[in-house]
This record gives C-alpha cells, sequence and structure tokens, in this order.
C-alpha cells in the first residue's frame, strides 16, 4: 500500500525527516509512537502533501505509484486521508455541505457523476449513526465552536463517509475523554478491512487497547528508531522513549 | 474639448427636451450652476482620495445617446431575475424601453420618472421628496441637472407590494461611449413594504459611464430592501448616489454587491429622522485585473433609539483595489443608538490593494457603537484541509471565500435574488460547485 524509503524531509531549511522507511501493506494497522518533536505530524503531513515541506530525498509510493509530486487533493483522491490533529474551523461551511463537496470533487476526479442526493443522505445517515453524532451537529458550521472530542469525531465521520485506502490519524485520540475515545476507536476498527490501512500517530498506548497494531514504530530525530509489535507500546508507556535514546546511541 | 466643458456646453440642447417653466427645471439649473462650479470631483477632495476618475473622463462621452438600438428580450434575458415574476422599469441608453418593461398604476405606482415630472398627478410627491436630501455634490448635482427619465416608484401606505420590482439600465452604445444620468425616486407610505433590485448593464465593449441618483423615503413602520447587482462589463463605470431618509420603525436595507465593472463608486447615505429606525448597509466586492471598488457609506444617526448594520466583506485579486469608508454620526440628541460597522477583507495578491477607513463621530454618550475592520489572506492550514478531503484549490478557495462573504447574503430576503448572487460568484471564482450551505 505505502512504501516509504529514506524520505528527507525540511522546512525552512531545518532538517525534520532523516531517511525514513516505512512499509504498510493491506490489512495492516501501524503504530508510530515517538517524543515530541520526533517529526510524527511531519511525516503525517508530508503523506497528506502539504506543500511546506520540501522534500530533498527519497521516495514515496502509494500502490506502486509515486505520489511525492502529487498535490494534496491529488493524493485524497488516490485513497489517502489525514485525520489532522488540529482540525481547521471553517465558519460558513456546514459539515453536510462540506462532506457533499468532498465526495463529488472526488468522484469528479474519478471520472463519476454527482452522487445521487437520496444515496448521500443514506450514507451520511449510516456514518453518523456509527460514529452516535448528533443530526443537528451535521448543519453547524465545519468545526466552529465545536469540542475538542466533537471536532476527532467529525474527523472520522468524514473518514468514514470517504471510504480512504490509507488512513493517517494523528494524535486523533488527544483531546478525547474515555467515551469519545471508545465511539472513535470502534469506528475506526469498523471501517478497517483488508483493502485499506491505518497508521496510528499517538503519544499514548491508550488508543491503541481499541486499535491494536500490527506494527508499532518509534520514530525519534527524524527516523525510525525501533520496530516492534504492541507489546513495545505498552512497554513504551512503561518506560517512556530514554531508554530507546540511550540504546540508539550505545 | 474636456468632459466638463462639453457637458456644459450641451445643457441647451438638453433644455429642448424639457418644460424649461416648470419648478423642476428651477431645481435643474440651481444644479447646473453647481456642477459649473464644481467640476468633476479629483483626488485633492478628501471624500475622493482613492478613487480617481480621470482615466474614464478622458472618454470622448455622447451626452445624448439618440441611436437607440433595439434590443431583443432573448438577448437581455440573462441580466434579469426571470424564475419569478416581477415588475420591471428597463431602460435602454436612458431611453424608456416598454417592450422589456411591466410597470403598474394599480394602487402602487411603478412607472417613469419623466411622466412623474411632467403629470399633475404627482406633482404633490415630487414637490415633496423630489432632490430633497440629494446632496448639493460634484456629481449629484451634474446628475440632477440632467434628471429627466429614471424609475418612479410610490408604495401608498399599507400596501405590501406583492412582487419584487427591477430597475434596469442597459447600455448599447454601439456608436461611442455612452454616458448616462438616471434618476430614481422611491417612496415608501406609512406601513408599505417594497423589494427592488436594480441593476446597471452595458451591452458593448465601448466605455460607459452612468451616475446615477436614487432618493429612497421610508415613512413610519415601511421596508425598504434595496438589492444593487453591480455586475456589468469591464468598458463600464458606475458611480451611484443613494439617499435614504428613514421615518420611526421604518427598516431600510441596502445591499450592493460589485463583482464587475471598471471603476464603481458607491456613496451610500443614510438620515434617521425617527426613532426604533434599522438601518442595513451590506456589500460583497469580489473583484480581479485592475478593477477598482469604493464603498462611501454614510449613517446619520439623528434621533435616539436606532439602530444601524453594516457589513462589508471584500475580496481583491491581482491589481484591484478596493476602499472602504464608513462613516457613522451620531448626534448628541441620538441617545441609546446602536450602530454596528463590520469591513472584513481578503487580498489575494501582495499586488491588490485596500483603504479601509472607519470613521465615527460620537456625540452622545448612552451609545453603542462597534466598528471593525480586518485585512488577511486565506488561511492556508484551512485549505490545506479542504484540499485534503479532495477539494482541489481553486474550489477550496472559492468555498473559503464563499463563507467568509456569506453573512453578507444571509440577510437577502428574495431568495432567487440570493441564488442568483451564489451564481455570480461562483462564476466570478470560475468554480462549478454549489455554494447550498
Amino acid at each position: 500500500m505505502l512504501k516509504i524509503e529514506n524520505l528527507q524531509a525540511s522546512v525552512d531549511n531545518k532538517s525534520i525527516l532523516k531517511g525514513l522507511n516505512l512499509n504498510v501493506k493491506s490489512g495492516e494497522v501501524h503504530a508510530i509512537m515517538g517524543p515530541n518533536g520526533a517529526g510524527k505530524s511531519t511525516l503525517a503531513n508530508i503523506i497528506a502533501g502539504k506543500e511546506e515541506y520540501d522534500v530533498t530525498n527519497g521516495t514515496m509510493e502509494l500502490n506502486g505509484e509515486d505520489i511525492s509530486e502529487l498535490s494534496p487533493e491529488e493524493r485524497a483522491h488516490n485513497g489517502v486521508f489525514l485525520s489532522f490533529q488540529y482540525p481547521v474551523e471553517i465558519p460558513g461551511v456546514s459539515v453536510t455541505n462540506f462532506i457533499k463537496t468532498s465526495i463529488n470533487e472526488t468522484r469528479k476526479a474519478k471520472g463519476l457523476n454527482d452522487m445521487p442526493a437520496k444515496d448521500m443522505l443514506k450514507m451520511i445517515r449510516e456514518k453518523s449513526e456509527l460514529l452516535e453524532i448528533d443530526r443537528k451537529f451535521l448543519s453547524r458550521s465545519l468545526n466552529e465552536g465545536f469540542s475538542g472530542g466533537e471536532k476527532k469525531r467529525n474527523e472520522i465521520f468524514q473518514m468514514a463517509m470517504l471510504e480512504p485506502k490509507l488512513a493517517i490519524l494523528d494524535e486523533t485520540d488527544s483531546g478525547l475523554d474515555i467515551d469519545a475515545l471508545r465511539i472513535v476507536a470502534n469506528g475506526v476498527n469498523k471501517l478497517k478491512s483488508k483493502d485499506n490501512a491505518v497508521i496510528v500517530i499517538t503519544h499514548y498506548q491508550r488508543l491503541l487497547d481499541y486499535i491494536v497494531p500490527d506494527f508499532v514504530h518509534v520514530l525519534h530525530d527524524g527516523k525510525i528508531v525501533k520496530t516492534g509489535d504492541a507489546s513495545l507500546a505498552l512497554e513504551l508507556e512503561a518506560k517512556g522513549y530514554d531508554w530507546i535514546k540511550e540504546e540508539i546511541s550505545a | 474639448m474636456d468632459l466638463k466643458e462639453k457637458i456644459v456646453s450641451s445643457y441647451v440642447a438638453f433644455e429642448d427636451g424639457v418644460n424649461i417653466n416648470s419648478d423642476i427645471h428651477e431645481i435643474r439649473t440651481e444644479a447646473f450652476q453647481n456642477f459649473e462650479k464644481l467640476g468633476f470631483p479629483s483626488k485633492k477632495l478628501e471624500a475622493w482620495k482613492y478613487t480617481s476618475l480621470n482615466s474614464i473622463l478622458k472618454e470622448d462621452y455622447s451626452i445624448f445617446p439618440d441611436k437607440e438600438k433595439s434590443i431583443t428580450l432573448a438577448e437581455v434575458k440573462k441580466y434579469f431575475i426571470h424564475d419569478i415574476d416581477t415588475y420591471k422599469i428597463v431602460f435602454i441608453d436612458g431611453k424608456y424601453s416598454s417592450f422589456l418593461s411591466e410597470t403598474t398604476h394599480d394602487n402602487i405606482d411603478v412607472c417613469l420618472m419623466s411622466s412623474a415630472l411632467s403629470k399633475k398627478k404627482y406633482k404633490l410627491v415630487i414637490e415633496n421628496y423630489f432632490n430633497k436630501i440629494a446632496k448639493q455634490d460634484n456629481l449629484t448635482s451634474l446628475n440632477t441637472a440632467f434628471s429627466k427619465e429614471g424609475a418612479y416608484i410610490h408604495i401608498p401606505k399599507n400596501t405590501e407590494v406583492e412582487k419584487p420590482i427591477q430597475i434596469i439600465n442597459f447600455t448599447t452604445g454601439e456608436e461611442s461611449a455612452t454616458m448616462l444620468q438616471p434618476r430614481n425616486l422611491i417612496v415608501a407610505d406609512k406601513n408599505a413594504h417594497v423589494q427592488i433590485i436594480e441593476r446597471h448593464q452595458s451591452l458593448t465593449s465601448n466605455a460607459a459611464l452612468t451616475n446615477v441618483v436614487t432618493e429612497i423615503f421610508a415613512d413610519r413602520h415601511s421596508t425598504v430592501d434595496l438589492y444593487k447587482i453591480q455586475n456589468d462589463n469591464i468598458a463600464a463605470s458606475l458611480v451611484d448616489n443613494t439617499f435614504v431618509e428613514q421615518q420611526s420603525n421604518s427598516v431600510v436595507s441596502v445591499h450592493t454587491f460589485s463583482f464587475g465593472g471598471n471603476i464603481t463608486r458607491n456613496n451610500l447615505n443614510f438620515f434617521q429622522k425617527g426613532e426604533h429606525i434599522d438601518s442595513i448597509l451590506k456589500g460583497i466586492t469580489i473583484i480581479e485585473g485592475k478593477q477598482h471598488v469604493d464603498h462611501h457609506t454614510l449613517v446619520h444617526h439623528i434621533e435616539p433609539n436606532c439602530e444601524s448594520h453594516q457589513d462589508y466583506k471584500g475580496i481583491y485579486d491581482e491589481r484591484s483595489t478596493g476602499v472602504f469608508n464608513g462613516k457613522v454620526i451620531v448626534e448628541k440628541e441620538a441617545q441609546k443608538t446602536n450602530a454596528y460597522q463590520k469591513n472584513n477583507n481578503i487580498l489575494m495578491n501582495n499586488k491588490s490593494t485596500i483603504n479601509a477607513k472607519p470613521q465615527l463621530e460620537i456625540f452622545a454618550d448612552d451609545v453603542k457603537c462597534s466598528h471593525g475592520c480586518t485585512i488577511g489572506q486565506l488561511d492556508e492550514q484551512a485549505l490545506f484541509y479542504m484540499q485534503q478531503r479532495g477539494i482541489p484549490k481553486k474550489e477550496a478557495k472559492a468555498l473559503l471565500m464563499y463563507a467568509f462573504a456569506n453573512t453578507v447574503l444571509e440577510s437577502v430576503k428574495v431568495p432567487e435574488v440570493k441564488e442568483r448572487i451564489m451564481k455570480l460568484i461562483a462564476t466570478k471564482l470560475k468554480v462549478n460547485i454549489g455554494f447550498n450551505i
């Protein structure tokens, strides 16, 4: 699905990723953990195509196709979804209209006509139920005045509507209380299939109790320095990151 | 010969076509003298500091376009709000087109200024209202001097006009540049309610300059909603002088949608002559190229317990320039005034310019007055967010701009007008997306 080799990137001439390798296959869940400033969110933004980063070296392929030159929207059309750590508030655009525009623009890119309104409504109904979203919420301005939990739930709702191949959840657990965490994680689990893949970026183990990863990677100083299974996350939770740093410098 | 000289020297010819032994002509000739004295405004005047008319005054305008071109409905249908039934007062090169119009004298008067100025039936209304609040400045005087034709709308008391009224001025100017001086009068008596759509549209690539004056009188408990659609072609310039006088408990709203044209200057003036009045001034400006749009607003709070709401949104791309000068005067007697003014601007390009100037003169001590003026750029993070959800950059920008301007559209009461404006915005932003938010 996603194959990243020797990825190096910088912003304002400051090197952030320093030769990162990552291979994610269909049906897998990967967790990326690491201390603050390790480059986790940068990685997510670079996969999604944010322009302010300069990719100086390395390759990035999605299903065998080089995506490094594609615009963010083209990557989205190819099935990349990034759940934002801080979803943007857009006053004046309702959740419903935004997702409609989003779906129809994606269909347009694939040469399809707009989704019939009836099908759209049905889908919105189903997916909002899945995420236990109040209908009234759908007519509100996108993310405006939403609580942290509502914003994250809305991200996963959009993910459910767009059915991406590769979903990257950037700190989706931050700002969630335990009930919201359960709802969001359930949503993600229900959307998981053998044809898609999920990358979970998180500081903490607790989200991984619900979304169980096949692989856990530790990102430190722009590189993946350790990879393990779900037990690695538990170990990090118990021991922190310092032992890994020591292991590297040793 | 410069334009002023040309205008002054053609006045005798103008007099051939009007009754010079009338009170109206007294008013005209006085205004003529005034214009002769003042001439066209220059950038030396504070009110014209950021708007220069020099480039358009160089044209060799024909003052009396007499070659009347006939136009078919099919050619101009798109400029009308045609999906609903409306009254229409239509002019082609300043002359009334009965063929395209739909006027009425059935209880209400929706007809021609030329009739109102000459027929006995309208004498009293004209005496009471004509040229009573129009300022005696350069361009208003010019219009008054040549005032002859335009829309005359009189809604008697307790009447709710069941369909909107459209006033449309077409310029055909096949042979040369054309200058027009339309003169409108709108009178809403006690508890009368009316909605009006005003549009100036040039059908030629020759230069056109329209200097329009509209006087609006809203008596007690009346409502007047005026929608100005300014989407003219790039060779057309407009100076719109609108004066509104309101009596107690009246509500008047003026929405100005400025998307087209070369130079557009809006002088919008409200005078509150009673209590519990609400004045609403809103505008969306979206321009590009070398277009220039200037909004000069004035709200004069004279009596206590009144409100005014101003909300102007501007989006400027390429080398376009905008001006917002919003003046609010609150007289000493006008206690408990609530005056709100908002002016938000987005510069899409580092070559585009906005000159914004809120001006508050408050002489009362128990009032709520606020003004907020912002100048910014589109939020890059919001754009990335939308692109990440598959919305292409151009469409994402358009959606953000639309959302930005949307607070102005919310108060548009005629759904078809709102729909039309949304389409014009989509066209202006070159996108094909629905904004049904």
